[in-house]
């Protein structure tokens, strides 16, 4: 077994029934884990002896409009320097409700990367510090990157659809 | 060898020269424009080589660069400027002392350009008046001078009372500016 497989195993077994599918996509651990303690979650895979999964690279979110209940993944990135061995983790939140523990307690950097998911997703990181808007306009009232909108600006009013064959 | 300004239309004798105020003014302003480079983009390269040796904006008479809104002349915005960014670009607008006269250069922010998104400020002619706009993605260092010779010409021929006028502070007050 190579050195990779060892990992993928072991963080299968930290995770047990936790993990809820898992898959490899372009070589890289992706595996889906329930929206309801998350932060425990991560907390095996970063005090896990062997794994020492340390570093958050990531916090994002992703919206599938297609999948009703689950149309907000949120996923986490994680990275363990010692062994140059990553995980994506994906947790599902329904769109009316789309509230989740935040990781700051765990990392000081997922302070603004939860910031900006709130920010174009609208993702509520429960026990967040200061969730606001961190990279739009502050009276935006919309989440742009939710695929509800259309793509050009709707304020727009010098454009003759004629002319960009709308 | 050094190239004077030509002088304006008046009467000439022996001894005296007379012509109005307005005309000595705008020639003073216009062949001594501060601008204030506000670059955030590709157009702002095209700026830096504007100012550079090679075509030398400092033959106009603007070498002098004025990093502070409160010293410049002429706005010369460069660049797409995001929603967030506005409130700043007006500020900077609302600091310089008047006369002031704004460059809008490239296709970013005259309309927005090719950033058709929630994100980017169409035009930066929403927040803040605008004299002349450099059509361009980006515009080459030609078409910048292009646009200031514009501005001089504007400068030259303004109206000593064109700021107090009716119109300029209704202007103004459309964009909530005082």
């Amino acid at each position: 077994m190579s050195n990779q497989e060892i990992f993928v195993q072991t963080a299968l077994e930290v995770l047990g029934d936790k993990a809820l599918s898992s898959q490899s996509p372009y070589g890289l651990l992706t595996i889906e884990v329930p929206a309801e303690g998350i932060v425990e979650t991560v907390k095996c895979l970063v005090e896990h002896p062997v794994l020492r999964m340390g570093f958050l690279t990531d916090l994002c979110a992703v919206h599938y409009p297609e999948d009703p209940g689950r149309e907000i993944a949120v996923v986490y990135h994680l990275h363990s320097l010692p062994n140059n061995f990553r995980i994506r983790l994906k947790a599902f939140l329904p769109i009316s409700n789309p509230a989740i523990e935040s990781m700051t307690p765990l990392f000081s950097a997922a302070n603004w990367m939860e910031r900006e998911t709130y920010d174009f997703f609208g993702v509520q990181f429960t026990g967040h510090p200061d969730l606001r808007r961190i990279l739009n306009v502050d009276h935006m009232d919309y989440f742009p990157l939710r695929k509800e909108y259309a793509l050009e600006d709707e304020t727009r009013d010098d454009k003759d659809d004629k002319f960009f064959g709308r | 060898m050094v190239k004077m300004a030509d002088k304006p239309d008046g009467y000439e004798g022996q001894g005296f020269f007379a012509t109005s105020l307005d005309k000595v003014i705008g020639m003073a302003r216009a062949n001594s424009l501060w601008p204030l480079p506000f670059a955030t983009s590709c157009c702002g390269i095209e700026f830096m080589a504007t100012m550079g040796a090679t075509y030398d904006l400092a033959r106009f008479g603007s070498e002098r660069l004025s990093f502070s809104p409160r010293q410049a002349d002429l706005l010369m915005v460069m660049g797409t400027i995001a929603k967030k960014m506005g409130p700043v670009l007006k500020q900077v607008y609302d600091q310089m002392a008047e006369p002031k006269w704004v460059l809008s250069v490239g296709a970013c922010a005259s309309s927005g350009g090719i950033f058709d998104t929630y994100s980017v400020l169409q035009g930066i002619d929403r927040i803040i008046p605008v004299d002349v706009y450099v059509p361009g993605c980006p515009p080459r260092p030609e078409q910048i001078i292009e646009g200031v010779m514009k501005i001089q010409e504007l400068a030259k021929n303004e109206s000593l009372r064109r700021r107090h006028s009716e119109e300029y502070k209704k202007m103004l007050e459309s964009y909530n500016l005082t």
